[in-house]
Formats: C-alpha cells, sequence, structure tokens
C-alpha cells in the first residue's frame, strides 16, 4: 500500500501516463469515493476504486443492537432504497419466528417499496444527467420527486430514511390521505414523464453519449454478480422481484425490463422503463389494500431461534441479502449483507477501460453507484 | 434617411469640439481616451454583471426555479454582491504553480474579451473605435482570448486544469474556422468589414433577409461555432465541471476567477453582438418592405434599444442552449467540427460567392 501511494505521489511528472484521483471530493463520485484513474490523454487505462472512506461498519454494530433496532442501521446503508433494505431484514426476522403477516401489511410494504424505488431512479437519473453535463432535468426529477417524499413524510414521518418497516408489520397505520395522494401521484407522473423522454431520451447528444459506451456482456455481469438494472440493461434477468417473490410481489402483474446491449443507454432505458412498471404495480395495489391491523402481535423482546436466516430483495439497485447467523439471543450473532452497488463497482475498470474521461462519468452515472451502500 | 432621428455623431463631435477649445490637441486627446476608456471600463463590468444575473434567472425560469430573490428588488442586486465578495477573496497562492503565467493568464482572457468590447457598434456614432476591417480585428483579438486559458491550466500545476486547457485549445483552434468562414461568407455579401458599414448597407434589409440560403446557413453555422468557442455549453468541455472539477480556472480564486468569469459572459455578448450586426442589422430599426407607417414608428424606437434587444435574444438562445443540451464528448465535439460545420461553411462561402456574382441577393 505504502509503494503505492509513493508512487501516486510522483505520477503524471514523467512519460505519457497521467493519473488523476476522482475523489474523494469530486462532483460525480456521488459520495466520498476515490478513484484513481490512469490516463492516456484523454482515454482511460485503467479505473482503481478505493473505498472505505465512508465505512461505519454497520454489520458489526448490527451484532449488538436488537433486531428492531437494526432497522434503523439499515436505513442508512443505501440511503435512497432505504424502505427496501429494512424490508428485507423484516422479511428475515418474520421467516426466522416463522409469522405470516397480513395482506395488509404486505401491500402496504409492496406500496412504498415501489414509490421508493421511483424516488430513487428519479435521483438517479437527476444526477446521471448532471454528469453528463445537463442541469436542467436535476431539477425536473427533484420536483417531482418531492411529491413522493411528502407522501412519505405524511405516512412515515421521514423523508429520506423512513425506518417504516418493523419485525412483523409497519411502525404506524398509513395516513388517511395516502391512497388519494398516490392515486394523484399516478397520472401526473406519467405527464411528466412524457417531458424527461422529450429532453433527454431523445436527444440527439445524449444517445450519442451513451450508446455503445461501457459495454458489459451478459457473461460479465454474471460473473461480476452484477444485478439490478445494471445487469439487466445487458440481459442477465435476475430481478429477485420476479424469481423469488416477497411480500404482494406474487399477487401483480409487472414485466421485467430486460435489454440485451448491455451500454450506458441500455441500463438507462431500464431504470425508466422500470418507473413506469413500479406505477403499474401501485395501481393494482392502491384499491385493494385489506382492512386489518398494521402489524402482527410480536413477543416484546424478539429472539430469533439459533440458527441462519437468509432473505433476498430486489432494491432500486440490484440484489440486497441479508444473512442473519443467530445464536438464540435477543441480538444477532452475525449479520452479512450482500450490498448490489459493490459487485457493480467491481466491473467499473473493466467496462469503462479504453472509453474518454467524459464516458468515464457517463459510466458511472450509469451504474448507479451509492457509496454508503458499497463500504456499509 | 433611417437613424437620423438618433444620430450620435454630432454629439460627441461637439464634445470633442469643447474639450479641443479649452486645452492643447494633445491633451484633449489623452483626455478623451481616458475618458472612453473608463466609461467603457464601467459599461463592461455593468453588462458582464447584468449578464450574469441574467443568467441566473433565464436558467432559474427553465428549471423550474426562482432564482436570485433575495439581495435588491427580484435579487437584482445579487450579482454586485458576490462580485463584492469575490473582490475580498484571499488570492491563494498554488504551490509549485508558475508565477508569473499564473497571474497573467486572466488579464490576457479579459483584455482579449476587452478588446473586443471595444469594437462593438451600440448605435450610430456611438462606438469605441470604427475599424476598417472590424470584423477581422474581432477575430484576431478574440483568438487572442485561448493563450490566456491554455496558460492559466498550464501553470496552475493542476492534472484537472492542464486537461481542461488542452480540451479548450483544441476546441477553440478548431472552431475558430467556423466562425471565420462564416464572417467571411458575410463579408462577400457586404463587401465591407467595417462594422459601421455593414449596418449602414442594412438599412433597406437586414442581411439575414438580403443573403437569404447562405446567410441563413452561416447564421447556424455561427451560432453554433461561436457558441463552441466561447466555452458554453454544451460544448463547456474546457470546464466541466462534472469531469474536471471546474477545468482550466480550478486553482484560481477570487478576482482572477472573476475575471475569468466576467470574460466568459462578456465574449458572450460580444458574440451576440457582432451576429447581431452582421446578421439583424444591429442599430438599425426593423423595417418591413412599404409599410410606411410601420417604419417610421419603428424608427422612433432608439436604435441602442434595438442593438440591445437583439443582442440579448441572441444570448438567450445562447443560454437555452446551455440548460437544456447534455454535453459533447470531445472526440464527438471535434468530429462536428472537422466533418460536418468545417465543409459545410466552405461549400457556403462558395455558394455566397455565386449568389452574389448572379446578384441573386435582394
Amino acid at each position: 500500500m505504502a509503494e503505492e501511494f509513493v508512487h501516486l505521489a510522483v505520477a503524471g511528472t514523467e512519460g505519457q501516463d497521467l493519473e488523476i484521483n476522482m475523489g474523494p471530493q469530486h462532483p460525480s463520485t456521488h459520495g466520498v469515493m476515490r478513484f484513481v484513474v490512469k490516463l492516456k490523454g484523454e482515454v482511460v487505462e485503467s479505473v482503481q476504486p478505493h473505498c472505505g472512506y465512508i465505512h461505519r461498519g454497520i454489520e458489526k454494530m448490527c451484532e449488538s443492537l436488537s433486531y428492531p433496532q437494526i432497522i434503523h442501521l439499515t436505513d442508512r446503508m443505501d440511503y435512497l432504497s432505504a424502505h427496501i433494505n429494512n424490508e428485507a431484514v423484516c422479511l428475515a426476522v418474520e421467516k426466522a419466528l416463522n409469522i405470516e403477516v397480513s395482506d395488509r401489511i404486505k401491500y402496504i410494504r409492496t406500496i412504498i417499496a415501489e414509490l421508493n424505488r421511483i424516488a430513487s431512479h428519479l435521483l438517479w437519473w437527476s444526477s446521471m444527467c448532471m454528469d453528463m453535463g445537463a442541469v436542467t432535468p436535476y431539477f425536473y426529477a427533484f420536483r417531482d420527486r418531492e411529491k413522493i417524499l411528502d407522501i412519505f413524510e405524511e405516512t412515515t414521518g421521514g423523508r429520506l430514511l423512513y425506518s417504516y418497516n418493523c419485525p412483523g408489520g409497519l411502525m404506524n397505520d398509513i395516513h388517511p390521505n395516502f391512497q388519494k395522494r398516490v392515486k394523484e401521484f399516478i397520472p401526473y407522473f406519467r405527464k411528466s414523464f412524457k417531458e424527461y423522454d422529450e429532453l433527454v431520451t431523445g436527444n440527439v447528444i445524449f444517445q450519442n453519449r451513451t450508446m455503445g459506451i461501457g459495454l458489459l456482456t451478459r457473461e460479465q455481469a454474471i460473473a461480476y454478480g452484477v444485478t439490478g438494472p445494471a445487469g439487466r440493461g445487458s440481459g442477465f434477468a435476475c430481478d429477485v422481484r420476479k424469481r423469488a417473490p416477497y411480500s404482494a410481489y406474487d399477487k401483480v402483474q409487472f414485466n421485467e425490463i430486460l435489454y440485451n446491449e448491455g451500454d450506458s443507454f441500455a441500463r438507462y432505458k431500464v431504470r425508466m422503463d422500470e418507473m413506469l412498471e413500479s406505477l403499474k404495480i401501485i395501481e393494482q395495489l392502491i384499491d385493494n389494500i385489506p382492512e386489518g391491523s398494521y402489524v402482527e402481535k410480536m413477543k416484546a423482546v424478539i429472539k430469533l431461534p439459533e440458527g441462519e436466516y437468509f432473505q433476498q430483495v430486489e432494491t432500486a439497485r440490484g440484489e440486497l441479502v441479508v444473512h442473519i447467523i443467530s445464536d438464540g439471543n435477543k441480538t444477532p450473532y452475525r449479520v452479512k449483507f450482500r450490498s448490489p452497488c459493490l459487485s457493480t463497482l467491481s466491473v467499473m475498470d473493466l467496462i469503462s477501460r479504453n472509453q474518454k474521461i467524459a464516458d468515464l462519468i457517463a459510466i458511472g452515472g450509469s451504474l448507479d453507484l451509492v457509496i454508503p451502500d458499497i463500504d456499509r | 434617411m433611417q437613424g437620423v432621428l438618433y444620430d450620435f455623431t454630432g454629439l460627441i463631435q461637439s464634445i470633442d469640439a469643447v474639450f479641443r477649445a479649452s486645452m492643447s490637441d494633445l491633451w484633449a486627446t489623452v483626455l478623451e481616451y481616458a475618458i472612453i476608456g473608463i466609461i467603457y471600463l464601467v459599461i463592461y463590468a455593468l453588462i458582464g454583471l447584468f449578464l450574469v444575473y441574467a443568467e441566473r434567472k433565464v436558467c432559474a425560469f427553465i428549471q423550474v426555479r426562482l432564482g436570485p430573490n433575495r439581495v435588491g428588488p427580484k435579487g437584482f442586486f445579487q450579482t454586485i454582491a458576490d462580485f463584492i465578495k469575490l473582490l475580498l477573496k484571499e488570492n491563494i497562492k498554488i504551490k509549485n504553480a508558475d508565477g508569473v503565467l499564473f497571474n497573467l493568464a486572466p488579464f490576457i482572457v479579459i483584455v482579449a474579451s476587452f478588446l473586443t468590447f471595444g469594437t462593438v457598434p451600440f448605435a450610430k456614432g456611438l462606438q469605441g473605435i470604427d475599424l476598417n476591417i472590424g470584423v477581422f480585428f474581432i477575430m484576431a483579438v478574440s483568438s487572442m482570448g485561448v493563450v490566456g486559458i491554455l496558460l492559466g491550466g498550464w501553470s496552475s500545476n493542476s492534472k484537472y486544469s492542464l486537461i481542461g486547457a488542452m480540451r479548450s485549445g483544441a476546441q477553440i483552434v478548431s472552431y475558430e474556422l467556423s466562425v471565420g468562414l462564416s464572417l467571411v461568407t458575410m463579408v462577400i455579401l457586404t463587401g465591407t468589414m467595417q462594422l459601421s458599414q455593414i449596418i449602414e448597407l442594412q438599412s433597406d434589409g437586414w442581411f439575414i433577409f438580403k443573403g437569404h440560403i447562405p446567410a441563413l446557413i452561416s447564421l447556424i453555422i455561427m451560432m453554433i461555432a461561436s457558441t463552441a468557442e466561447i466555452n458554453r455549453g454544451p460544448f463547456d468541455l474546457a470546464e466541466a465541471e462534472s469531469e474536471l472539477t471546474a477545468g482550466y480556472h480550478t486553482e484560481y480564486s477570487g478576482i482572477k476567477f472573476a475575471f475569468f468569469y466576467l470574460s466568459e459572459y462578456m465574449n458572450m455578448f460580444v458574440v451576440s453582438a457582432l451576429v447581431a450586426t452582421v446578421f439583424f442589422g444591429g442599430w438599425m430599426p426593423l423595417h418591413i418592405g412599404s409599410w410606411q407607417a410601420f417604419n417610421h414608428i419603428m424608427d422612433f424606437i432608439p436604435p441602442i434599444i434595438w442593438f440591445i434587444l437583439k443582442s440579448f435574444a441572441l444570448m438567450y438562445v445562447i443560454m437555452l442552449f446551455k440548460w437544456t443540451f447534455p454535453r459533447l464528448r470531445i472526440d464527438q465535439l471535434l468530429k462536428l467540427e472537422w466533418q460536418y460545420l468545417l465543409p459545410i461553411s466552405l461549400f457556403n462561402v462558395l455558394l455566397m460567392a455565386f449568389v452574389v456574382y448572379m446578384k441573386w441577393y435582394f
């Protein structure tokens, strides 16, 4: 390591190669992530990601917290799909305790998860466009994301970190306005979605910048474990909602978006189409939320029986896996999160070699990395 | 005769006469130069500040925001507050930077844009200097700015700055060709390079109407190429904040950064003024054929208003470019110039020459 740093300090002073540090403070790393980029003129020769700047030891911290408390840590991993992260832990605990939650809880969880996915994809869309030099989309997306956050604020009390799930159900019931406001949002969003397509998707400059850039084949995606929209952009059918349905996903009709091109534009299209699919899911559920309690009866202290428990969910970025090893106490013996962004990050070097610097940024945008999810 | 209503030539001449009557010729000349210089500096800074404000408001309008609205009415004094802040900021000394060149670079940039500003014809008689090679002078002097950008990027001992400077070097040198050729196209039609004469010739119709097809092609190329030449989006690769943090002026702070910033906006103004002068009749009012009453009313609007309106409309278009499109990549940018714009402009020069030879213009 030490040698490497010395090498970094003197790099760029001799020869043709130029090594630049992108990050930890850089406008388009979306967090404290450092890429050591080796350049030959404008062409990227290699990208070395250096992570760990925002490592908080969430997995270790979980070992000293009870299961309802862990929820608040999982919020902070992939903070853009906080609700879905929570769902993973809750489902694992419920599975361990053999609790079947009521349909009402499942429906609400699914609706909020899909709204969360839309909000997350909106933020991705805005930041990817900003990475490519278009600042206006940022504000368009934030205008609409704000509407979702308002709905969340009313029901869950939080705008970014909801902590709305808890083992056995939900923290509190949905707000009386919830259904009305979600139903207002759907047509509104469909309308503004057309604007997005007009502004960015159909733009010649945008298409030239993304088509054929950052090619990731299906085999590579599988080999590196790239899941989520990035994997589906390469034709890797990896949607957990289809493969291993949880919550209410087995009760709704939706398509798994697949593109076979494997370039930045395919990854872009997957996310754009996914937003519409999420709307479809919400539309099917919002009118049919059954009556009932919002939480199942749980013991005051949740103790998981000895054993290993495993749950996978589809976050906005890919497959999140929670693996809990319990020794029968109220705190887990060990918790392991398989976060989607770490695997996605690993292909960064592979797909951005021999591309231009500008493409490196666009590829980073299309992979949709959330740094706290990588470091945990 | 149009423009007679508001002719500033007489006013300027009488002021000159007063000066020369009260002191020796040499002193009068020196004093006039000083006064005009100061007036131009003030106007330069004021237009620059207003443009920054206008840009913020326009971009806020496009982005469904309000924009600055705290300092002064509708945030009008926001840019002045910002400018004072920049003046008071520390001039950070960069370790291992080439001191002389580092300090010189912003001055070269701002001098280049200030020199071009001197030739802008605001109204009849209101022009800093009316060279007989006006168009050529603007082209020549404005390309001096790239030296400042290259020096700034090279001397600041930063990799991002260096990449930005090299990009802008390649970009500005390439796009200069298209700007030059589209101006040459228009010079073929006008037969003169003197800006005041170019405007006088448009008293019975702007060149965009007189020159029809070749003039239109040349206008479109001119707008694209000059947007690239002044480093504005979608061609702002030299700055590319998402890639190179701030490109060639990453390491600059305080007033030196303000120079880069101001000169960028003033270059935009000069480019729009030049396009307005060459294609849209400068300060000439809009006249439509034989509509006597209409033409007469148009004459009453002061030429300076006409000029400002035209250049601001063009600047609005340039701002729209920036806030709508994503940025191009460097190879796509050069491809656009060398594969499309340059051949088209070369062809367009021939077309214009043919049109002028056949007397197909109006």
